[in-house]
């Protein structure tokens, strides 16, 4: 229950006076509360947890983790030899 | 899918796991809080990769186990009522009560569903107007917003049949908890990523500050866990004790303010017992003054219930990471995830049913027959 899990927000509508989006999980469409995440535009990846956009992805901070650790793997390699 | 396959690369997990190696000098204990990352140490087998003497403690982060007896019984004490609809989510309706679960009660009649979100349960409110809508509304910090705005939204709809029967449970004081348990080997923390989301991390840094631990604000992904796993060790090996964050893309200090301020309007913090474990001081949430309209507890007045838990179980020692499932007489033979004795076999963020899944067997004791 817990879980969070991302996806992509690909509309964003009115409903009952609350900002609700649909989000993409990989082909799965659910309908998403917005309330939290007022900053969330349509193609940003949401952290999505009980219907509610918890957390906007920060893709530069995604792709700059991921920089770290393959730049650690390539200097791990070099010194730790084939 | 983005932001998730990549950070499941087996090819970064060895260059992590290499570090890791080169870093550790001596054995450290460390405590993943949250039973969504319990599942993946679990299941990727990243507690037996790590190098030697490094040891993972499962903490009492899954919603699930922590829920009281209590409140279980209830919520099936509400459900047995012919005018109510009792909502929650799935993995709580397999939870065993004193007597039964709420899957049992469905069987035999009573209205029960399962919601993905407390949202569905408004507009089940809505949309039956003649009946009682129920939500058990349970879990850590990540679920208390959305939480708060379906009572909020009941409000604002002027819902009368709508109420929630409220179980709300906070990390910082069960991590305070845990370390101030007599028996406490834990020298470091990785915070549950989602909870920070929501929270930020300022109301983790005294906790370092006092006990000394270092805690990581950990994502959930294995490439995550491996990394939280190896900014904790790096602190304890150079002998400092700060917050650090490895979920940079989803968290940052001050959390969710937006979030916090519905949770703040409509909920207030409460002593709270959490199953297995007892009560902790200041470690729950509970409806305002001004939201009690919409107490299910006080609706139907179910606040006399004895609870009995089952004897076999030992919950309590799993849930402290005192004990291991396989510690268990029960596990895997009376205990299983089709029929569970005690919370933490139910979910999948539940160590017991993690490590049943994951298929981890318990040695045979003297005496078992073969």
């Amino acid at each position: 229950m817990c879980l969070g899990i991302p996806g992509r927000l690909t509309g964003i509508e009115e409903q009952d006076g609350l900002r609700v989006g649909t989000v993409d999980f990989g082909g799965v469409r659910k309908q998403v509360c917005l309330a939290y995440t007022p900053q969330a535009g349509v193609g940003d990846y949401v952290i999505v947890h009980v219907g509610f956009a918890i957390s906007v992805v920060d893709a530069t901070e995604a792709q700059r983790t991921l920089a770290v650790l393959r730049a650690m793997g390539d200097v791990l390699e070099q010194e730790l030899g084939p | 899918m983005k932001y998730l396959d990549e950070y499941r690369d087996p090819d970064l997990a060895r260059a992590l796991l290499a570090e890791l190696r080169r870093v550790t000098t001596r054995p450290w204990t460390l405590m993943e809080v949250c039973g969504g990352q319990t599942h993946t140490i679990v299941r990727q087998g990243i507690d037996e990769l790590l190098p030697g003497g490094i040891r993972m403690i499962h903490g009492p982060g899954c919603p699930v186990c922590v829920t009281p007896l209590e409140v279980l019984d209830q919520a099936m004490t509400i459900a047995q009522r012919p005018e109510v609809i009792l909502t929650s989510f799935g993995d709580m309706l397999r939870v065993p009560g004193s007597h039964t679960d709420l899957l049992a009660l469905r069987a035999r009649g009573a209205d029960v569903r399962v919601v993905y979100s407390p949202m569905d349960a408004v507009a089940l409110a809505r949309s039956h107007p003649d009946r009682q809508v129920v939500f058990l509304a349970v879990g850590f910090e990540t679920t208390a917003p959305a939480n708060a705005m379906a009572v909020r939204h009941a409000a604002t709809l002027g819902l009368t049949n709508f109420s929630v029967l409220v179980s709300h449970v906070l990390v910082p004081p069960a991590m305070t908890a845990v370390l101030r348990a007599p028996t406490c080997r834990v020298q470091g923390f990785l915070a549950a990523g989602h909870v920070c989301a929501v929270m930020g991390w300022t109301e983790y840094e005294p906790i370092a500050a006092e006990h000394r631990v270092p805690i990581v604000v950990t994502g959930f992904e294995p490439l995550d866990l491996l990394e939280g796993i190896l900014m904790a060790v790096r602190q304890l090996e150079t002998g400092s004790y700060r917050v650090e964050n490895q979920y940079a893309r989803a968290v940052r200090r001050e959390g969710n303010t937006a979030a916090q301020d519905a949770v703040r309007s409509v909920f207030r913090i409460t002593d709270r017992s959490w199953r297995g474990i007892g009560a902790i001081p200041a470690s729950g949430l509970t409806l305002t003054d001004a939201y009690a309209a919409f107490d299910a507890g006080r609706r139907f007045d179910v606040g006399s219930i004895v609870v009995r838990e089952h004897p076999d179980c030992i919950a309590g020692g799993i849930l402290t990471g005192d004990r291991v499932p396989t510690d268990c007489h029960a596990y895997g033979t009376a205990c299983t995830p089709r029929t569970p004795l005690g919370a933490p076999m139910v979910s999948a963020e539940g160590t017991c049913a993690a490590y049943y899944s994951a298929g981890r067997r318990r040695a045979p004791a003297p005496g078992d027959p073969s």
